[in-house]
């Protein structure tokens, strides 16, 4: 079974917390963050906000996309955009709490391992 | 230690530690067989498992509970995907309702676990994998106290902290 198609290692994981901090450092980002967070909107209602051109607009939308704060789907001629940082903050969170698990497991079973009594109860 | 690599996917909500371990392939292929070490270890001291049945062939239902310190009992089954003893198991793993029959409504997960020899002794890497966030949240809300899922806040924590394996 096929479970995942890419595997973040630890320098991957670097590299998307320089993508995060990078995506938050501009205050224009923070507030198109924000926003969206509150609910879906328009890439043009977006630069309609900000003193700047839809394309600067959009290029700040798409920084945030790659650090996975935002998502952006279209609908007809219009791209709309999402905020995410919760689900990528709860998704981290939530895998950080099973390598507890794991971890926990683990020492557990190494214990049983060097334990002399093998696999009898102790 | 013996964790050699942990990688996690959160696109993918998919974990894989890997764990080095000093014993034959054989002796760390029991502690998943024999149902008597595996409940030594599956649940944390503060909610200890015990298997009611335990049978890794193909198709198989495997059920265990968990007891709380308040004494309640949580069930869990295992459904047996595939089996290669002593090299892999792949099995899929939700929870009961408080017969211990499966409960559809409660998330199902899928985990592998591949050992191969490694330096003398045996290399296990365990991949757990869940359909949805909201079904990972719920797996580790229950029952499993070591990490424990906690509420968060939105831009406010991002800032104020360290993303995840920063």
């Amino acid at each position: 079974m096929l479970i995942y198609n890419h595997m973040v290692v630890d320098s991957a994981e670097a590299e998307r917390t320089d993508r995060l901090f990078h995506a938050l450092a501009d205050a224009t980002r923070r507030d198109i963050v924000v926003r969206t967070l509150e609910g879906e909107h328009s890439v043009s209602a977006l630069a309609r906000r900000y003193p700047m051109s839809f394309a600067a607009v959009q290029k700040h939308v798409a920084v945030l996309e790659g650090a996975g704060l935002v998502s952006k789907r279209r609908q007809g001629r219009e791209q709309l955009v999402r905020g995410e940082v919760d689900a990528v903050r709860r998704a981290s969170q939530a895998l950080d709490a099973l390598e507890a698990v794991w971890r926990g497991r683990v020492d557990r079973m190494t214990e049983i391992l060097t334990d002399p009594h093998g696999g009898t109860e102790p | 230690m013996t964790v050699t690599d942990v990688r996690k996917d959160p696109d993918a909500l998919t974990l894989a530690i890997t764990v080095s371990l000093d014993a034959t392939v054989e002796r760390a292929w029991q502690l998943w067989a024999d149902p008597r070490q595996l409940e030594r270890w599956w649940g944390p001291p503060t909610y200890p498992a015990t298997f009611v049945d335990h049978d890794l062939t193909v198709g198989s239902r495997i059920t265990y509970f968990m007891t709380s310190p308040e004494d309640e009992r949580y069930f869990g089954w295992w459904e047996v995907l595939a089996v290669d003893a002593p090299r892999r198991l792949e099995v899929r793993d939700g929870f009961g309702d408080e017969t211990g029959q499966p409960n559809d409504e409660l998330p199902v997960g899928t985990m592998v676990v591949t050992l191969g020899e490694h330096d003398g002794g045996t290399e296990m890497v365990i991949t757990s994998h869940f359909p949805t966030l909201e079904a990972m949240e719920q797996v580790l809300a229950m029952g499993q106290e070591e990490g424990m899922v906690q509420a968060l806040g939105q831009i406010d924590a991002i800032l104020a902290g360290t993303p995840s394996g920063a």
